[in-house]
């Protein structure tokens, strides 16, 4: 019975094995991204970013089809130059970093749904960018766990910076030249993570396995190293049982794999260990006296 | 978001634009690139048609821009395939603040239920699969052009003629060349249910892994059934369609190791100089890649 719902599913079908993999690596990256994004009070910027990718997908797409290169290519290459504009207004000028990630993400937008539309064609951009978690190809898997590979590496390297820059931004600025190299790096991090997640999931998806599973950690521990495990694990749990979900429901299953996500940070709300809504709730015996 | 934003535009080209045709042609409208190509067959000289679907675009997900309100606004008549294929065509008109005459061309056929009713109210709106049903918006357009243009009637009716005698053999020939496949090959899968009236008409069984708009996403559930009836049923091969998204078969086809045949076109046409450029192009296409995957 229980190898019957767990288990079989992935033993008859290699589509459900190769689905689960691309979320696993997925859920990898997307656990300590999503927990620095929210430490950094930027639970937002992922979704700007991922509009700032669409665009640069869709005219790769244009190009070539669907081809994974050069959407690929196209959403990175998009996804920096607004990282790095939005960067380097917000230094040089009044404007916060919210302010200028913001008019830079409509900008890619607009240009890019002007290009499309000047090409003649009727790509709808969320259509084309709808990903499809059941047909990864080994290349698109291949894109996946390496890019999960590349954003563990790169955090392991700058995690002491990158904490202390979302603890106390003005106390690393004393020590240390790095703050805004550290800031530019995670940004291009988060950038690549969303244009991985768009191949599987779709940009809009990806933000929610990358958010999700990091809010919902919140409410279970305080300490940063944690933080990141727990999001992981909830990452990697939606992911399966939103896959499992979708297999013996009939649901479509990118979005179940989001509201799986969904549900766990909402029984994270009510009966998590720190901060947990439940717990203040109920007669604390250890008050007695 | 971006659909709001192109009703705003289309009420303003159209109340700053809409100049007036300088020659006497009859200006037409078609939905999209199918009924287009039908149109001009019928009219011929005496109308400019324009499409608003254009080849190789899908229908399901069209954004008008401003330049389409304008042609609306512009067109004597407006040709559409009903069945809830254009859903948008309603506003479209509505916004281009003129009245032009609007016929359903697949007023009359037998329409067939979609085996789920995600957006198009429970038909499937792909009449245009069968012949039978073409030769049916052939006489519709026909008489609708003869409204508009009394003095050309007589020209409309010899070329619609014409072309009923072009559908005739077309659809002896697609007889003929299902008749050539063995019953149990006689099976079609592509990437979503376009074809449940050329299965019906011709005597094919068709099984496809979306449901029948391409707006909808599989789930892992339909998908996992297709590969075992795939297995089950020793299906010979699978097509691609022009308009969906063709990773999903490629999956199916890497897990099932059957093979995957030619591109099948089913909601437009091609360029004009490409494989599918008209109507009857489209069907011979079709036919000829379902033999060439099909026949043993």
């Amino acid at each position: 019975m229980m190898y019957d719902f767990l288990i079989a599913p992935f033993v008859e079908f290699d589509f459900m094995r190769r689905a689960l993999v691309g979320a696993l690596a997925l859920s990898l990256g997307a656990g300590p991204i999503g927990v620095f994004l929210m430490l950094r009070r930027m639970s937002l910027v992922g979704d700007a970013m991922a509009h700032a990718i669409l665009p640069g997908a869709a005219i790769g797409y244009l190009f070539a089809g669907l081809s994974l290169g050069f959407m690929t290519m196209g959403g990175l290459i998009a996804g920096f130059v607004v990282a790095l504009l939005a960067g380097f207004v917000t230094r040089v000028t009044v404007l916060k970093e919210d302010a200028s990630l913001a008019s830079f993400y409509l900008l890619s937008l607009a240009g890019g749904v002007t290009i499309v539309s000047l090409k003649g064609s009727n790509v709808d951009l969320l259509h084309v960018l709808f990903g499809s978690v059941l047909a990864l190809d080994d290349p698109t898997l291949i894109l996946l766990a390496g890019s999960a590979t590349v954003t563990l590496v790169f955090l392991a390297l700058i995690y002491r910076p990158l904490v202390l820059e979302c603890v106390d931004p003005g106390y690393l600025r004393s020590v240390s030249k790095s703050g805004a190299l550290v800031h530019l790096g995670f940004l291009v991090v988060v950038v690549l993570n969303l244009v991985a997640g768009f191949h599987a999931l779709g940009t809009l998806l990806a933000v929610g396995l990358i958010m999700l599973p990091a809010i919902a950690a919140r409410f279970w521990t305080e300490n940063v190293g944690g933080m990141i495990g727990v999001a992981t694990l909830i990452g990697i749990v939606s992911s399966a049982a939103g896959i499992l979900v979708s297999y013996h429901a009939g649901l479509p299953t990118g979005p179940t794999i989001i509201l799986a996500a969904g549900s766990l940070y909402i029984l994270s709300i009510i009966l998590g260990a720190r901060n947990g809504l439940l717990w203040p709730a109920l007669p604390r015996r250890h008050l007695e006296a | 978001m971006f659909r709001f934003c192109n009703v705003i535009t289309l009420v303003l080209s159209v109340m700053l634009g809409s100049a007036a045709y300088a020659d006497d042609k009859v200006p037409v409208v078609a939905s999209f690139s199918i009924l287009g190509d039908i149109v001009q067959e019928i009219g011929g000289e005496r109308v400019t048609v324009s499409t608003l679907v254009g080849a190789n675009a899908d229908a399901h997900v069209f954004q008008p821009a401003p330049q389409d309100a304008k042609r609306v606004a512009e067109a004597k008549l407006v040709v559409t395939n009903g069945l809830g294929f254009e859903g948008w065509i309603d506003r479209l008109i509505k916004a281009s603040g003129r009245k032009p005459m609007v016929v359903v061309a697949s007023k009359g056929i037998n329409p067939i239920k979609s085996k789920d009713d995600h957006g198009h109210g429970g038909l499937d709106p792909h009449a245009w699969q069968d012949v039978g049903n073409v030769k049916r918006y052939a006489a519709t357009i026909a008489a609708a052009l003869a409204k508009i243009d009394p003095e050309g009637a007589d020209d409309y009716a010899r070329r619609e003629a014409a072309y009923q005698a072009k559908l005739d053999a077309l659809d002896a020939e697609i007889k003929a060349s299902i008749a050539a496949i063995p019953v149990e090959r006689r099976k079609l899968i592509t990437s979503h249910d376009a074809f449940g009236y050329f299965a019906k008409a011709y005597g094919m069984t068709m099984i496809a892994p979306q449901g029948v708009s391409t707006e909808t996403e599989a789930s892992a559930k339909d998908v996992a059934k297709i590969i075992r009836q795939i297995k089950a049923e020793k299906i010979p091969a699978m097509f691609l369609e022009n308009v969906t998204d063709p990773r999903l078969i490629e999956q199916i086809s890497r897990e099932t190791d059957i093979e995957i045949g030619g591109k099948l076109y089913s909601d437009a046409l091609s360029a004009p100089d490409g494989l599918a450029g008209s109507y009857i192009a489209m069907m011979e296409n079709n036919i000829r890649e379902m033999k060439k995957a099909l026949l043993p």
